[in-house]
């Protein structure tokens, strides 16, 4: 008996220092990828002497690994690095505290631009382009009111409308199911850019709208998922971060099981690329590499305005569908999709954001 | 409980000097290993921290609301108890300095803020207090409790603040009027959000020492922790020791959540996940070893490591997570020197007894 009660101290506290270990920070230390950064620049097939512009970003509590936008914005700006010869440096940040001084750390060193990456980051970035006026920042997926603030944001409810149009027109039971992360203005664009497309080609088509409250939990979205599936779904689109790869997760070990088929609608990035075809009906792309790759050129070519906010719509190829969508996607219905998004583009259909 | 208590409650400080020593040796293995150059990552860790009065200020603002949690598990901890809901109070404090900065914003400045700092801080305790009482009454166990009461406290606080105080449109609540922020120094630390929940946590540390080890409610205090069933048996009431205790516990840790939304953010936001304070506070208490000014130092060499290791990544490309390796392994030679003694103590027991018999 005593030694039961010895070994459960030891284990409490390993379990203290494990605890303690994870306290904060929630991406856990695969920092593979994009660690070793910014030493190697100016590579040889720069036409013209970068290596004094500077591009730093800041990440939010995703960390630079999230498979999703922050690791976007990253892989474009190395990209950006080896294209251009200018050098790239990313911080961390490990809670919504860091965000001032992460910026700050980039601004007070003199780099010729900051990213701000993801909306949270809108009061910080902020804050520190009112005390910093010379220095030049930008933000992903909010609007900051300042005349040295390029913000970039993305008409979110274009890309859904569409791939709600694929939804309504592949569904087989009339119901599909929408799961959002946090009630935010960004994600509100999604469900009603969703919601519109189901009801424009099948009006009949039972839309379920659900929040997980946590873009981190994919424990959650499977459990949600199951419950969505189990009330006669077959397709759901989740729009919540890492929260969604537990609704691919669930619609992977369901169509194992052999029930009936279902289908989950990537978001982000090409989520087929890493969940495979056999459960990604289509992905709603965000081309957070574009964007971070257009405005910190324009710095580089000195042509960066500030004070400007760029919407990046269907127009732009801000949003869109995947190539890889027709591999589950029939014909008529991509003819279909080509079809709204023309109209859109045209302003014949104007998709509500919330 | 006992054991535990007695790895992390010693009063030397010898332990911690070696372990911290220790625990900087292993994190520049791992760099070597990894192929980064310790002695730049550390040197790039230390000009993060003291290379401009911005970075101190940030520094310290880093520090403080560690320096609270510390003290609230390090306070239950001497009294037998293990707080690991010191996170939840942190945002139950949070929230009732917002709702009572926002709601009471007519009152004038000084005394709308000593007001909400009080609140924050009773309700803190209270929360602190739900775990005690269950403890004291029902004999539920409270590192259950109160790890429960960490997601009870997340969702209530996120709900408070999206019923009641959120911008529309916005993850966030409205700007609180109410501000502790230390606005004189801006100029000397270059706008590094310095506040007065710096000068409480302080403060709370000498109350924590007075208390303890001064007062006879501190003594009885430390009894019931050091033995319960001896201080029944002194006829010291073990049930109300244990609520005061978590009560204390708990004001100490809404205070970090006053100083962070008051004197930091100015708003607070709805939580995605845990803030973490909490657990960190757990680190924290056991590196000072559970004694107030050890505590306080841990918080500055905690809030050190953490708010340097950017300036790891920023200037020695030495990724930002290796600098848990070295916190983790500096928690793990204090603790490891601590079952040493404890594996060995039970021979030296048999032999005292042999010889006595």
């Amino acid at each position: 008996m005593k030694k039961i009660y010895q070994l459960s101290l030891v284990m409490l506290l390993a379990f203290t220092v494990i605890l303690a270990g994870c306290g904060s920070d929630n991406n856990n230390a695969s920092g593979d990828t994009g660690t070793n950064t910014g030493t190697n620049t100016g590579s040889g097939e720069a036409t013209t002497d970068n290596s004094n512009i500077k591009i730093g970003m800041v990440t939010d509590v995703g960390g630079v690994n999230d498979k999703s936008f922050n690791q976007s914005a990253w892989e474009a700006l190395k990209a950006l690095e080896k294209e251009s010869g200018v050098k790239v440096q990313y911080l961390q940040s490990n809670s919504s505290a860091n965000y001032e001084p992460n910026l700050n750390q980039f601004v007070k060193d003199g780099y010729s631009l900051t990213w701000g990456i993801g909306f949270d980051m809108g009061d910080s970035l902020k804050k520190v382009a009112g005390e910093n006026p010379d220095a030049k920042l930008a933000i992903i997926d909010n609007v900051v009111d300042a005349p040295n603030v390029e913000s970039v944001t993305f008409s979110e409810n274009e890309g859904s409308f569409l791939v709600g149009v694929v939804a309504g027109l592949t569904t087989k039971t009339n119901k599909v199911a929408f799961i959002g992360g946090m009630q935010s203005p960004v994600i509100k664009r999604f469900e009603a850019g969703f919601k519109a497309g189901v009801a424009a080609v099948n009006p009949s088509a039972k839309v379920t709208v659900t929040y997980a409250g946590a873009y981190d939990k994919p424990d959650t979205g499977k459990s949600l998922a199951a419950t969505l599936y189990d009330a006669g779904n077959d397709i759901i689109f989740p729009a919540a971060g890492a929260t969604g790869n537990g609704v691919f997760n669930e619609a992977k070990s369901r169509n194992k099981a052999g029930g009936s088929k279902v289908w989950v609608i990537g978001v982000d990035k090409d989520q087929s690329l890493e969940f495979g075809d056999d459960v990604t009906l289509t992905s709603m792309m965000k081309r957070v590499d574009e964007a971070v790759k257009v405005v910190s050129k324009q710095v580089i070519d000195g042509t960066f305005k500030g004070g400007t906010t760029t919407v990046l719509g269907l127009k732009d190829n801000g949003v869109g569908l995947p190539e890889t969508s027709k591999a589950n996607v029939s014909a008529d219905i991509l003819a279909k999709v080509d079809d709204y998004k023309q109209q859109i583009i045209d302003g014949k259909i104007k998709v509500p954001t919330e | 409980m006992n054991k535990l208590k007695k790895i992390f409650a010693t009063d030397s400080y010898i332990v911690p000097l070696v372990a911290i020593i220790l625990g900087f040796l292993v994190g520049a293995a791992v760099m070597l290993i990894g192929g980064y150059d310790p002695i730049a990552a550390y040197g790039a860790l230390f000009k993060r921290v003291f290379g401009s009065a911005y970075d101190f200020g940030e520094a310290i603002r880093e520090m403080t609301p560690l320096m609270l949690t510390g003290l609230s598990v390090a306070f239950a901890f001497r009294s037998g108890m293990f707080n690991i809901g010191a996170d939840g109070q942190v945002l139950i404090g949070m929230t009732a300095a917002s709702v009572i900065g926002i709601k009471l914003a007519g009152l004038p400045t000084f005394l709308l803020v000593p007001l909400a700092v009080i609140g924050a801080g009773l309700f803190g305790g209270m929360w602190a207090g739900i775990a005690g009482y269950l403890k004291a009454k029902r004999g539920i166990n409270e590192v259950i409790t109160t790890i429960m009461l960490n997601w009870v406290a997340l969702y209530l606080a996120n709900y408070i603040v999206r019923t009641f105080l959120l911008i529309p449109g916005q993850n966030r609540s409205e700007d609180i009027p109410a501000s502790m922020s230390l606005t004189f120094l801006n100029s000397i630390f270059d706008n590094a959000r310095l506040h007065w929940g710096t000068v409480i946590a302080l403060a709370a540390a000498v109350f924590f020492y007075i208390y303890l080890w001064k007062t006879k409610q501190g003594f009885e205090m430390r009894a019931v922790g050091l033995n319960s069933h001896a201080a029944e048996y002194a006829g010291m009431n073990v049930r109300r020791n244990v609520m005061k205790s978590m009560f204390i516990a708990g004001v100490f840790a809404g205070l970090a959540g006053a100083g962070e939304v008051l004197g930091v953010f100015h708003y607070q936001s709805v939580f995605a996940g845990s803030p973490g304070y909490g657990f960190d506070g757990i680190a924290v208490a056991l590196l000072g070893l559970t004694h107030p000014f050890g505590v306080i130092l841990a918080a500055i060499l905690y809030g050190m490591l953490t708010y340097g290791s950017a300036g790891m990544s920023f200037n020695a490309d030495v990724p930002p997570e290796l600098i848990r390796i070295v916190i983790g392994s500096i928690i793990f030679f204090i603790a490891a020197q601590g079952i040493v003694r404890w594996v060995l103590k039970p021979f030296y027991f048999k032999r005292k007894k042999e010889k006595v018999l």
